[in-house]
């Protein structure tokens, strides 16, 4: 699918991006991103944009995903309006700069952290969450004062084709640009020169991101993904059986119709998901559901049991209605399982046993973990959201964003009082005994080191 | 190790780059022993889980951040600095709960060994070993899955661990350098400028450090009084004769002096120098040089010096210096000296670098708060202190919930119902609370 970013639906090359990329450092090194004023209009602006045309968003939504209009509510439109509305309280506290203690060693001295844009940021959206994942990471680049240019996925493209049209209108098209594509767009833009990049997505291509901002010394944050677990201890009573009641309450006799269950986003991860699925090693495991429609894009929500640990589905992640449950003689033995695997960006326990809480979250390492729970984290803003090993590098969320849009720049001023010849060569026994002494924070062996130094 | 074997690393840097004995204690073995302290002192606290706030959304719950070991790290030092620019990583990498291979510079060969052979003796092998090599041996270490390396030296080898680490997904630290610019302003303590200038460039490692002054800019009216003054203070400093001078560091090889000397001797360039010039291939020195206006296209003012030669351009006003710097890549470190709180507040402000120091060169590099890493060019990620620490650490976000019963009318059917009821939860408007509520639950 090319791209008709430009007038008369020209190709998307290596040029256009070139020059996509000039427009934004012209305006970032006017300084005016930098501002806090339009830091907050446009935070304004993405709020305005969600509620005035939250039906269509919605709309486009359930046409990319079959998604539900409470689950684009409350898991993508809310989010984000949250995360604007926490930025924008939040947001002059954040750009203060830190204070930083000094010592003897630099005194007299005083000292501070200074949060910095780092210039033009490109942020490559994901299809699953389109509106979120696009709009999360650009809500903190505009925090930090950055210029940003936003490449949705074409895997949800009436999602893409919305944000397009709305960015364009709401926000200050100077700084915020949105360029929408698939593989050649995104190649094009990613020969460029960014002072940061965000991508969401898989493994594959976080390599070849990561490869492309090397070249550039870009700095980079990979939020990908992995195989994340849930352990299921035995003493809180969760049965296959519960499962299987509960599934029937959320979505009926016939879950593959339940307005309320997405459908797969398209046919190539259909046929992905169904070949996982009629694995001979795998079909014989199923214990609920395996119903599909292909017409539809659908699949019911299936749990398999004891699958073969070499099986496809155990080897990939899922990312699909299919629940392999995993059986070990002791609970503990699931550390084990999963330690054996790439880190996941996430990974669950259910149990009421402290102590297994406790090994649990001191053993298995993942981007983040949840006891009693599933996916719940990612919504408080007091965590940072990251994956570690395979599942990614650096996080966001609250004020991680506007840290991860943010140079720290180290600053120390120091005045010209009280300056300490004993650095300065001609070098004597002398000066460097009163050095050590500095150094050291040795009250004693200053007062020492000074009187000695009288006498060289 | 450091205080026992302190004349055998005193050797070693003397044997590799000249090092006085000042300059290695103060700048290599006395910054290193410090970070030890810091972090045997801090590390419990350091260790600790960092508790986060919960909102509304997931009451009741409770949050915390916890660092955990990234597990096997790699640290490839380099040469002007091998000692502190090895062991500070490994201070940090170790204090995170990691494994490390440490890979020094084979540019100081002495100590590099003298490390081999030290951190064998002193350190547990089984989680830290030392690889000494070149090339070869670094591209093989680079084709390995690392979970976190860490690279100290030039942007083009910055690129070329970046690339093999990407194969992996491995994250890294780079600290690169730069041409870090000095501004000088007229309102000054012209002495005490001049001896700071002097005491960053010349003083440490003889201008071969990634922080040191790479250049000076001044007004054209001020330059002449500011040359004299570094005239005045590099005699003092180093005498008559600074090539006999022991108080300063040799060049570290042929490579680098013949590097130098191209810069110095380019046209229109070696016409520039204001003093100094001598040079002494045999016993690699290179004296104290000082340029005044070289052109801005010329080599030297192109690629990071690393050496004894101090360029000085010229701008008629002083503010006109910033478009000077930002015209060029984000360096390691910015300098500014002035009085003037303006000027102080325009300088940090417009310039970008990875640190910056007013009134004074390369000590903010001690102050164990303040992050040591670049940005854009100059590198990515950073350390020193708690940063150390964090460097190495992954950290771990940990939500706990209990299974006692849902605030929230979460889960399917979906019904408008539970829908108003969300909104307005999220809305948090109380009354629009409360009437939803009631509709919830009259459904």
């Amino acid at each position: 699918m090319t791209a008709p970013n430009g007038k008369n639906g020209e190709v998307f090359d290596g040029e256009a991006a070139r020059l996509v990329v000039n427009d934004l450092r012209a305006t970032v090194s006017t300084g005016k991103t930098k501002s806090y004023e339009w830091r907050v209009s446009q935070l304004k602006s993405l709020i305005k944009f969600s509620e005035e045309h939250e039906m269509e968003i919605v709309d486009a939504l359930r046409s990319d995903l079959s998604k539900p209009e409470f689950e684009s509510f409350v898991q993508e439109i809310s989010m984000v309006k949250s995360s604007c509305k926490l930025a924008l309280k939040e947001l002059k506290n954040w750009m203060k700069p830190e204070k930083a203690k000094t010592s003897i060693t630099t005194f007299p001295s005083s000292a501070e952290i200074v949060s910095e844009p780092f210039g033009v940021i490109l942020i490559i959206g994901a299809w699953n969450y389109p509106f979120m994942l696009c709009l999360d990471p650009l809500i903190g680049a505009i925090a930090a004062g950055n210029a940003v240019v936003l490449k949705p996925s074409e895997v949800s493209p009436k999602t893409s084709s919305l944000l397009a049209k709305y960015l364009r209108e709401y926000m200050d098209n100077s700084a915020i640009k949105v360029v929408e594509g698939a593989v050649p767009e995104t190649s094009a833009l990613l020969e460029q020169k960014w002072d940061k990049i965000l991508y969401t997505g898989n493994g594959k291509v976080g390599r070849i991101v990561l490869a492309a901002a090397a070249k550039h010394l870009t700095p980079v944050i990979l939020e990908l993904g992995g195989k994340s677990p849930v352990v299921v201890d035995s003493n809180i009573n969760l049965k296959v059986d519960s499962l299987k009641t509960e599934l029937t309450k959320f979505y009926g006799e016939d879950p593959l119709y339940s307005e309320d269950l997405s459908r797969i986003v398209n046919s190539n991860h259909y046929a992905r998901l169904t070949n996982m699925l009629d694995d001979e090693k795998v079909s014989g495991k199923i214990v609920h559901g395996g119903q599909r429609d292909k017409a539809e894009v659908k699949i019911a929500p299936t749990i398999l049991l004891d699958v073969p640990e070499d099986s496809l589905i155990m080897n990939e992640e899922i990312f699909g209605p299919l629940l392999p449950i995993i059986t070990v003689d002791k609970v503990e033995d699931s550390f084990y399982v999963i330690n054996t695997r790439p880190k996941p960006l996430a990974a669950y326990l259910f149990t009421n046993n402290k102590k297994l809480k406790e090994d649990f979250v001191r053993n298995v390492s993942a981007g983040g973990l949840l006891i009693n729970d599933t996916t719940m984290h990612l919504a408080v803003p007091g965590l940072p959201f990251g994956g570690v090993g395979e599942s990614g590098m650096g996080s966001y969320h609250g004020k991680f964003s506007f840290d991860a849009f943010s140079h720290k720049k180290a600053v120390l001023h120091r005045s010209f009082a009280g300056d300490a010849s004993a650095r300065y060569p001609p070098y004597t026994p002398g000066k460097l005994n009163l050095l050590k002494a500095l150094l050291n924070g040795n009250i004693l062996g200053i007062i020492r080191a000074l009187f000695g130094l009288s006498k060289v | 190790m450091l205080e026992e074997r302190e004349r055998d690393i005193i050797k070693a840097l003397h044997k590799d780059l000249s090092k006085p004995e000042f300059e290695a204690f103060i700048s290599e073995i006395s910054m290193t022993k410090g970070s030890c302290k810091l972090a045997i002192k801090e590390l419990n606290h350091w260790m600790r889980p960092q508790k986060a706030k919960t909102s509304m959304a997931t009451f009741p719950s409770s949050a915390e951040i916890l660092s955990e070991p990234l597990g096997v790290v790699l640290i490839i030092s380099t040469w002007n600095y091998p000692f502190l620019l090895s062991l500070e990583p490994v201070i940090g990498a170790l204090a995170a709960g990691n494994a490390v291979v440490l890979k020094p510079s084979e540019i100081a060969p002495a100590s590099s060994s003298v490390l081999k052979e030290l951190l064998e003796e002193y350190v547990d092998n089984s989680a830290l070993r030392v690889i000494e090599g070149a090339v070869t041996e670094t591209s093989a270490l680079l084709e390995q899955k690392w979970d976190k390396i860490f690279y100290t030296g030039s942007g083009r080898v910055g690129r070329i661990v970046m690339v093999a680490a990407a194969k992996h997904l491995t994250p890294v630290i780079l600290e690169l350098g730069g041409k870090c610019p000095v501004v000088v302003d007229s309102n000054v303590n012209l002495p005490v400028a001049a001896k700071r200038i002097i005491a960053g460039k010349w003083g440490c490692n003889n201008g071969q450090t990634c922080i040191a002054p790479d250049y000076l800019i001044t007004t054209k009216a001020f330059a002449p009084k500011l040359i004299d003054a570094l005239r005045y203070e590099l005699l003092e400093f180093f005498g008559e004769n600074p090539m006999e001078s022991e108080d300063i560091s040799r060049i570290v090889n042929l490579y680098h002096f013949t590097r130098l000397t191209k810069l110095m001797d380019e046209d229109k360039v070696s016409d520039k120098v204001v003093l100094g010039g001598q040079r002494n291939e045999n016993r690699l020195k290179i004296s104290p040089t000082i340029l005044l206006d070289v052109p801005e296209d010329s080599l030297i003012m192109k690629e990071e010096i690393f050496g004894p030669l101090l360029p000085i351009l010229t701008v008629e006003n002083l503010e006109d210096s910033f478009a000077v710097i930002n015209s060029r890549s984000k360096p390691l470190a910015a300098y500014c000296f002035t009085n003037n709180e303006e000027v102080k507040k325009d300088f940090v402000r417009n310039i970008s670098a990875g640190g910056m120091l007013i009134n004074d060169t390369i000590v903010h590099l001690t102050v164990s708060t303040l992050p040591f890493g670049g940005v854009g060019e100059s590198g990515m990620g950073s350390y020193h202190g708690k940063f150390s620490f964090d460097a190495f650490s992954h950290k771990k976000a940990v939500l706990y919930r209990t299974l006692q019963g849902e605030t929230y009318p979460r889960f399917p059917p979906y019904t408008a119902g539970k829908l108003g009821l969300l909104r307005a939860l999220l809305g948090g408007n109380t009354f629009h609370i409360i009437l939803s509520l009631i509709r919830w639950l009259k459904d």
